[in-house]
């Protein structure tokens, strides 16, 4: 009887090392899934270039919209920019942009060079608002339902095969939400 | 060239790391003398080339050689060279170098100052510690090797994180492996007192040297490392308990409780398995604290590169360390003498009331630490547990082992009486009180939990050094009498008094921060100020200026009160253009009780900046008290008693009637 509690230690320490070794298995980089179906956390920038409006998360209500986290320096986001050249050529939905953790002279000189595909540029440039919208890198791309609430989030350059796959549908079944 | 020489030199470690795991129970006992001499030249190869190893990389960072593929992603032509040097620790791979070679260099320390150790228990001891090493390096050459090259270099590095770029942070990771890699020596002690099946006052006080040495390094470090996140965050933070930071406490918490369990080893012979399980289980908690920073299981503001690979080889050697320990302690342990016996009150009751309230503390920090994981596992929920879950679990048992810390610091061993013993500390006691009951009603009865801690707290600093007058029986005989004690006295003593002190100096520090600390953030214009607990704030101007590999914001405030200038503070904002990563250099100024801290914000384009604003009294008291827990360990390291060692003779003596 005695002898049983020093088994204790080896008793708790078993059931462990199973948790841990179970919980390397999950996927831990789907973490910003916890902000699927939540509002879009609060936030108000000031716009990139001064003379225009910017962008806080109030202007993300009322219509199905697209907001587009990019940077200067990034340059994924150079190449998902014709894919969103056309989309507002095209109307499809309003796209904001995010400009993260970005200067505000380089910002205004790529967009200047690259033509705008966005309604609105926050600037972010601590980084701060990336970080409540659980942003990973550049470049990424949420989409946002009439209430305001985050539907999708998609890490990574968009293509125009990602979009017809993934956000058409999608869009199509949030445009047909009351 | 040197990358391959250090690729070289970590292979040939490994191998002689294998040969002193494997050599000292592989040999017959009748050639313990040669065993011993064989396995101290290992652990001082294993020393002398790991060392090799990481001057090779440190060259390959300072040369800012790109063909290797850590450099090129860490480094930068640009960078000042003391970051170019922290740069070799400041990634996975690199800090796995540095853990490995701290803890060659623990075996080489033991080899080295270990001569009047018994030749079993030596070559007992650095066979288990080469295991470890073994263990260690087989997952930085296979799954983390640092002088992997590329075949394309490119013509200039990736540059360090930014906000690894400090003098504090350059100096925080050898610390806090100094410190997590030390209790690795706890673990070998006391996995070789299994083997033996003998643990006495010897083995305690062979021991006792390398847990203080490590516990006082882990000290310093998680004391650096809070300081550090509390000027480069740039909010005046100074403890989050991030699962990070969690993992470095643990070991401390657990630590605390071998070092004060240790003693009662050593001097009265009790608590013997006890002492030999808290060995294990806190190098154990190191081992979890490194799996956790670096599996990528929990989600961490300093998480290093997450790599579940990475996390599975751990956790193997998790599972091949502790639970080989904890086996080997469930199979020996019943079977180690049962100590002397003690009454409830006494020297060894009051560290055994420490030991539980430690250990019950350590599972409340490991319970909030995991349970993010365990709600993870059950669905598909991510939650964190934060301030208040400590608050409510943590403090209420800090407070009890608080209170009892002055009585236990002074009762005495064996047998003593709880009123004596108590009217023995009444003057500090009753000073205490009053330090409380004059701050109820210097608040008008509000704020009752402050003046309770502040009490608290003047009862630790009070109660250790009332330990310290009854020691040199102040008053009661001549003062000659009392100096000539005072020289006498070990300096352990001493080392008790100042570690004591300095956690009444923490937790003033603590409670003070909590209950005062006041902020304002607003957007101010040069010329503009704010008023902020009768400090009057000015933003005088903001300039750009140049950093060797930054543009910054500078902005200057000076700082009144009643008119009267009483500083000139500089916030910057830094951007480093390498990784396109900002970073925010808070203006600080102290005056050892109290901090002012200020930090120059975003623009918001139209001339003006966000401007946050701190008041923290107190602050600067808990790293004081922390490092003078620090200081009162290393003092009791330099007892002469630890360094000279037990005789031989008290070994033999003590011979249990094991097995």
């Amino acid at each position: 009887m005695p002898r049983l509690q020093y088994l204790l230690p080896m008793a708790a320490f078993v059931p462990l090392i199973a948790g841990l070794a179970f919980s390397l298995g999950l996927d831990h980089r789907s973490l910003p899934s916890t902000l699927i179906d939540r509002p879009t956390p609060a936030f108000s920038l000031g716009a990139l270039d001064g003379a225009r409006e910017g962008l806080s998360s109030a202007d993300l209500r009322g219509r199905v919209t697209l907001l587009n986290v990019f940077a200067s320096w990034c340059a994924g986001c150079r190449a998902e920019h014709p894919v969103l050249m056309r989309l507002a050529a095209a109307n499809e939905l309003p796209i904001y942009g995010l400009n993260w953790k970005d200067r505000r002279t380089d910002g205004i000189r790529w967009l200047a060079a690259n033509k705008s595909p966005y309604a609105r540029v926050g600037l972010d440039e601590s980084g701060r608002t990336g970080i409540d919208l659980g942003v990973t890198g550049v470049p990424e791309t949420f989409v946002i339902d009439r209430s305001g609430r985050i539907r999708y989030r998609y890490p990574g350059p968009l293509t125009e095969e990602v979009w017809r796959e993934l956000f058409e549908p999608l869009l199509k079944s949030l445009r047909g939400e009351p | 060239m040197a990358a391959e020489a250090g690729s070289f030199a970590l292979v040939l470690a490994l191998f002689i790391s294998l040969a002193q795991s494997i050599v000292p129970f592989a040999g017959t006992r009748r050639h313990e003398a040669a065993i011993a001499a064989f396995v101290r030249q290992a652990a001082l190869g294993q020393l002398l080339f790991i060392a090799i190893a990481f001057g090779c990389l440190t060259y390959a960072f300072v040369t800012s050689d790109f063909s290797v593929r850590l450099v090129a992603a860490n480094s930068h032509t640009l960078k000042p060279l003391i970051y170019k040097i922290s740069g070799v620790w400041g990634n996975h791979e690199g800090s796995m170098l540095l853990w490995v070679l701290i803890l060659a260099l623990f075996g080489a320390a033991v080899a080295l100052f270990g001569d009047n150790l018994p030749d079993r228990l030596q070559a007992n001891v650095l066979g288990i510690h080469g295991m470890t090493g073994l263990g260690f390096l087989i997952f930085v050459v296979a799954t983390s090797n640092p002088f992997a090259r590329l075949i394309d270099p490119p013509p200039d590095g990736n540059g360090l994180n930014p906000i690894l770029q400090d003098p504090g942070l350059a100096i925080h990771p050898p610390f806090l492996y100094l410190g997590y890699v030390g209790f690795s020596m706890a673990f070998s002690f006391s996995v070789a007192a299994l083997i033996d099946g003998k643990v006495d006052a010897c083995w305690a006080r062979w021991v006792r040297p390398w847990v203080l040495a490590a516990w006082c390094f882990l000290t310093i470090g998680i004391t650096l490392g809070s300081a550090w996140a509390y000027y480069t965050l740039g909010w005046g933070g100074w403890w989050f308990w991030d699962p990070v930071e969690n993992a470095s406490f643990m070991p401390w918490i657990v630590g605390t409780a071998l070092l004060h369990s240790a003693l009662v080893v050593e001097r009265r012979n009790a608590l013997m398995s006890w002492t030999i399980l808290l060995g294990i289980l806190t190098f154990s908690l190191s081992l979890i604290g490194t799996f956790l920073v670096r599996s990528g299981v929990l989600t961490s503001v300093h998480s290093f590169a997450q790599d579940p690979a990475r996390g599975a080889f751990i956790l193997a050697l998790i599972l091949i360390a502790s639970g080989g320990g904890l086996t080997l302690f469930a199979i020996r342990a019943p079977s180690l003498r049962q100590g002397a016996p003690f009454a409830p009150v006494s020297r060894e009751g009051g560290l055994t009331l420490n030991n539980t309230l430690l250990v019950a503390a350590a599972a409340t920090v490991f319970i909030g630490t995991f349970y993010p994981l365990v709600i993870d596992m059950l669905g598909n929920d991510k939650i964190s547990v934060g301030p208040p879950y400590y608050n409510m679990t943590f403090v209420p048992i800090m407070v009890p082992l608080l209170l009892a810390m002055p009585v236990g610091a002074i009762l005495k061993w064996k047998r003593d009486n709880l009123a004596e013993a108590l009217s023995r500390l009444k003057y500090p006691a009753y000073a205490s009180l009053l330090v409380g009951i004059a701050l109820l009603g210097i608040f008008l009865g509000r704020q009752a939990i402050v003046a309770f801690f502040l009490g608290l707290a003047a009862w630790l600093v009070l109660g250790s050094l009332a330990a310290l007058a009854l020691r040199l029986r102040l008053g009661s005989v001549s003062l000659d009498t009392s100096l000539r004690l005072a020289r006498t006295a070990p300096l352990a003593f001493y080392g008790l008094i100042i570690a004591h002190a300095g956690m009444g100096v923490t937790v003033a520090g603590i409670t003070g921060m909590t209950a005062w600390a006041t902020e304002k953030i607003e957007m101010l214009r040069p010329g503009e100020g704010l008023e902020l607990s009768g400090f009057n704030l000015r933003l005088r101007s903001v300039a750009d200026v140049a950093g060797p590999n930054y543009d910054a914001e500078r902005g200057i405030f000076d700082i009144s009160r009643n008119g009267r200038p009483i500083a000139e503070l500089h916030s910057e904002r830094r951007f480093y253009p390498v990784r396109q990563q900002q970073t925010t250099s808070a203006g600080i100024r102290t005056n050892l009780l109290s901090n002012l801290y200020v930090t120059l914000g975003d623009a918001d384009g139209k001339g003006a900046w966000a401007v946050r604003f701190y008041y923290h009294p107190f602050m600067p008291l808990v790293w004081i008290g922390a490092l003078a827990m620090a200081l009162g360990g290393f003092v009791s390291l330099a007892d002469r008693r630890l360094r000279v060692g037990a005789p031989q003779r008290s070994f033999q003596l003590a011979a249990a009637p094991a097995e």
